[in-house]
């Protein structure tokens, strides 16, 4: 803020005077780290930033990641204002998202059957329904910003993130070289520091997983590489590049804020969603179902 | 990709290692517990910030039973070779495994199991003991305590969801339980070793160690800093671990289980079940890792076992288990074909 500012006294004043009345935030809002002076995160004993803590997007975007008008939810005759969705500012970088024509049509196609479970076919069994929905593991990024706190352990050897979301878990393999060796929900991550930053580079995704719950979608072709960067010991600047050129015209970006959960005694608790979907996925099959 | 959906046979396999069997009391002298100590001219590796240091990825496979079986009974430990052989080779055989000899059926079955046996699983612990049991002195379990009235009536009726369930008629997706439900698995405490996926990675960090058990990917969460457990009222799956170390043993404390059938080990009591765990890395590649469970509601007294934790270079992998639980629609389906059919048999046109 000071380098960018400093020599036009106009805006020097401006600053100054929303500082006294305590608005200094507002005039930077949006525009991700500039708006926090340069930091440097405490280190590990292997000189690394320390990442370690519980973290959480406070964000709408498990439910679009796109801007988005508040909105009513599903089955509003028994849920009323429960199920309505929030408004939210995208995480998407300049909200658009570069679908090839036949993947906006499947976008769509997402979103109307995203209520839509169906088991009765194994070939057939992934083909609707938000994984979400169904209690699958969320992929990523999608782990990242859905409304639950994740956890980083980042010890000697590899780091792990566990997520309180269906106790998904995912181990960040630190300077492993080679290849996925076998598609998982959550993907093979390969870890590697510059500088201040986390670079995790993501392949082995399963082609099932979503990015939000609106339909928003990708293939088996999918690459993030995530980038990790403390911005001060309360927040980590978050950023995903999204390639997939089965998918997609161009790479691009996901940019989000993840805040520390300050409570004294926070913790993940479980959220094994298997039994809320039960009735839903098995109930057909079932003679009886609870 | 290969999915990890191959559990019919081991599920079963899961059920029965996970469950005490009633056993009859012996008669046997009172036997030295199994040597623990640390290996001489090793030091205990410490993490930067002065932790015992047992990160890492460990597997505690091993074909020694949990209890000790009536041919070997007073022998807590083996001491020739040619009786470790003969130990080892009677227990390998008796695994579900690839034999030929049972006839077509059961055959096909133990061929099925015998893709996914873990190696390490046909080894019993190199300390040559023939219980993992190391208390009471005759590694056995020790006599069950008679439950109550309501305690028989759901085992009752646990009992006949698992014949349903064997008789290819579940009811509904309750019939399987917890592991064909996939909601938990060999990722509750007390870890005792199955047929395969015995592997765990074991992460640390200030304040924490936390132990990412591959069967089903959950991690368990274990603070080491001295809070409280979670509230009184607030149970889980996994329960709530609490850990301290004692010297160099990471002493584990699980409460708030959930009161659900299938969750608590032995199928105890939630209320009165006590589960304490001990960690303490012994060598470079060895944990040795002792659980005691006691609970006046199910056994007469605490009981105590030792499995080795051996390290591994092997990599953890996924295991996604709900998310293509293809077996829980083809089962539930197949039992309603197969009352469809019985009905028209009953009522011809």
């Amino acid at each position: 803020m000071r380098d960018r500012f400093f020599g036009v006294p106009s805006v020097v004043g401006f600053a100054a005077a929303v500082a006294i009345f305590g608005l200094a935030a507002l005039s930077d809002a949006g525009q991700g780290p500039a708006q926090f002076p340069s930091y440097r995160a405490p280190r590990t004993a292997d000189g690394h930033p320390d990442l370690n803590g519980v973290w959480q997007a406070f964000t709408t975007a498990n439910w679009d990641i796109q801007d988005h008008e508040a909105q009513a939810g599903p089955h509003t005759e028994l849920m009323g204002a429960y199920s309505a969705e929030p408004a939210g500012q995208g995480i998407v970088v300049g909200n658009e998202i570069p679908y090839q024509p036949w993947a906006l049509a499947k976008k769509k196609e997402n979103f109307a059957k995203r209520l839509t479970a169906d088991l009765s076919r194994d070939d057939t069994w992934h083909e609707t329904g938000d994984p979400e929905f169904k209690c699958y593991m969320p992929g990523v990024p999608r782990a990242t910003y859905m409304p639950f706190p994740f956890q980083i352990v980042q010890g000697p050897g590899d780091i792990l993130i566990a997520y309180e979301y269906a106790s998904t878990t995912r181990t960040i393999r630190m300077n492993f070289n080679g290849e996925a060796p076998v598609d998982a929900w959550m993907g093979w991550s390969r870890g590697r520091w510059e500088g201040d930053t986390l670079v995790v580079d993501v392949t082995g995704l399963r082609a099932e997983t979503w990015f939000d719950r609106t339909g928003n979608f990708h293939s088996d072709a999918l690459h993030v590489v995530e980038r990790y960067t403390p911005l001060s010991p309360y927040h980590l600047q978050y950023e995903a590049t999204i390639e997939d050129p089965k998918v997609f015209t161009k790479p691009w970006k996901m940019s989000l804020t993840l805040y520390r959960r300050m409570e004294k005694n926070v913790q993940l608790l479980e959220f094994k969603c298997v039994p809320f979907t039960e009735d839903l996925l098995f109930g057909p099959f079932s003679k009886v179902s609870k | 990709m290969k999915r990890f959906t191959h559990f019919t046979l081991a599920a079963a396999l899961v059920v029965v290692v996970a469950l005490p069997v009633l056993v009859t009391a012996q008669a046997a002298k009172p036997a030295p517990r199994p040597a623990a100590a640390a290996a001489k001219n090793w030091t205990q590796p410490r993490t930067p910030w002065g932790d015992p240091d047992l990160h890492g990825t460990w597997n505690n496979a091993t074909s020694t039973p949990l209890q000790r079986p009536g041919g070997v009974a007073g022998k807590e430990v083996l001491t020739t070779d040619d009786d470790v052989s003969e130990f080892a080779a009677g227990l390998a055989y008796d695994l579900t495994r690839d034999r030929r000899d049972g006839g077509a059926q059961v055959d096909v079955n133990r061929a099925y199991n015998e893709h996914w046996m873990d190696p390490k699983r046909l080894e019993i612990t190199a300390d040559r003991r023939t219980s993992l049991i190391i208390d009471p002195p005759d590694g056995r379990i020790p006599p069950l305590v008679p439950l109550t009235r309501e305690r028989e009536q759901r085992k009752a009726a646990r009992d006949a969801a698992t014949r349903r369930f064997n008789d290819g008629l579940p009811a509904s997706y309750f019939d399987g339980g917890m592991p064909m439900r996939c909601i938990i698995r060999t990722d509750r405490p007390p870890y005792l070793p199955i047929i395969y996926n015995n592997t765990f990675q074991i992460f640390q960090s200030p304040g924490y160690v936390v132990i990412n058990v591959e069967m089903i990917h959950s991690a368990r969460i274990i603070p080491v800093d001295g809070r409280p457990h979670i509230g009184k009222s607030m149970n889980q799956w996994l329960g709530d671990s609490r850990g301290r170390w004692e010297g160099n043993t990471l002493v584990v404390e699980t409460t708030n289980f959930r009161p659900d059938d299938g969750v608590v080990y032995g199928d105890a009591d939630p209320e009165t079940f006590k589960l304490t765990e001990r960690f303490t890395r012994v060598n470079e590649k060895t944990i040795n890792y002792t659980f005691t469970v006691e609970d006046p509601r199910t056994w007469t007294r605490p009981w105590t076992a030792m499995i080795p934790w051996n390290k591994t270079d092997d990599l953890l992998f996924e295991y996604a288990c709900h998310e293509d639980n293809y077996d829980m629609v083809h089962l539930l389906s197949g039992a309603r074909a197969r009352e469809k059919e019985a009905a028209a048999k009953r009522e011809p046109k």
